[in-house]
């Protein structure tokens, strides 16, 4: 039995190996966990992005269940997750606000008159202050606050329907209970 | 995931204009002290969107805008490492390239050298096992003149 033992020992070994380099083929290293999750959302006020002269308070957000989608006409993944925001919008679940980081202005609001406006409110995130309060590094980000202003969850890049589904709404509708 | 990085390499690509890295040029030359600082810290932190860079080394917008705002608030009089708990607050602990000794990162810092003492130890042992099983009879005349012979020796 010993005899054995010194025999599997390598193989063992050569199996630990081999499992963490495995499970670490299917970690994406992008996604660091945010130190923000279950922390209050920081509060902040912006120019509305529709009206420059208004200002956006995320106080105005509190009480209830919201979503954060942070955007820029210059990312092209945002291109590819709007449609599924604005599907999301029509349906009235949850009231999205649109974080437009560090845009021109303009270009934005081409942006969501050729691709459509799922936002209840845009805050215009010019020089990216609330981005970095928030954690950003890479657009497109979503977030989940529920009625406290917590940050419950915290989606890096562009979502999929999937993920939208299973973990945003799916998140949203637990929280609203 | 990889349209995202991709557009994110696109960005810095083109809104790290030589503009920029030729400002933080100039605050070089305006403040070199504080430019030092700025930097020498800049290298002990991680750029999220490059990773593999320090914040020091990147070109990338979002290494440039933390640059801006370590300088901003170093000008403020802020210490090492209030700017650092900034932006751990946001960013979390991976933003450092040397992570805090705590709970979750213990076996991260120490577990080389656990692996280190458990290598010892079985060499130690294995050894011991060894001299054990090695038998040491003494030679006999004839032998000891075979070896003498061999060995040159009168």
């Amino acid at each position: 039995m010993v005899r054995y033992l010194k025999y599997l020992t390598p193989l063992v070994v050569f199996l630990v190996v081999v499992w963490f380099l495995g499970r670490g083929l299917y970690l994406n290293p992008r996604e660091v966990p945010s130190p923000l999750v279950d922390k209050p959302a920081p509060v902040f006020s912006v120019a509305d992005l529709h009206r420059p002269e208004r200002q956006f308070s995320s106080e105005k957000m509190m009480g209830q269940v919201w979503i954060l989608n942070v955007w820029a006409s210059w990312c092209r993944a945002c291109r590819d997750e709007h449609p599924l925001f604005v599907e999301l919008g029509r349906k009235n679940i949850v009231p999205i606000v649109g974080l437009n980081y560090k845009d021109q202005r303009g270009d934005a609001l081409e942006w969501l008159r050729a691709l459509g406006d799922p936002y209840v409110a845009s805050a215009y995130d010019v020089d990216g202050r609330v981005g970095m309060d928030f954690g950003v590094y890479g657009v497109p980000e979503t977030y989940v606050i529920d009625k406290q202003g917590i940050i419950r969850y915290k989606h890096i890049g562009p979502v999929t329907a999937k993920s939208l589904e299973t973990k945003v709404v799916a998140l949203v509708k637990e929280l609203q209970q | 995931m990889k349209r995202a990085l991709a557009c994110l390499m696109l960005l810095s690509a083109m809104v790290t204009s030589p503009l920029l890295t030729a400002k933080e040029a100039a605050l070089m030359a305006e403040d070199p002290v504080l430019e030092k600082r700025v930097m020498a810290l800049a290298h002990e932190l991680r750029c999220l969107v490059c990773q593999n860079q320090s914040l020091g080394d990147s070109h990338s917008d979002f290494a440039i805008d933390l640059r801006t705002e370590m300088r901003e608030q170093m000008k403020q009089g802020k210490n090492d490492d209030q700017v650092v708990d900034f932006m751990v607050e946001r960013y979390g602990d991976f933003i450092r390239f040397r992570p805090p000794v705590k709970s979750t990162t213990f076996l991260l810092w120490f577990g080389p050298f656990i692996l280190l003492v458990i290598g010892a130890a079985v060499l130690f042992i294995s050894l011991k096992k060894r001299k054990r099983s090695v038998k040491t009879t003494p030679l006999n005349d004839e032998e000891r003149k075979r070896a003498e012979a061999l060995l040159g020796d009168k």
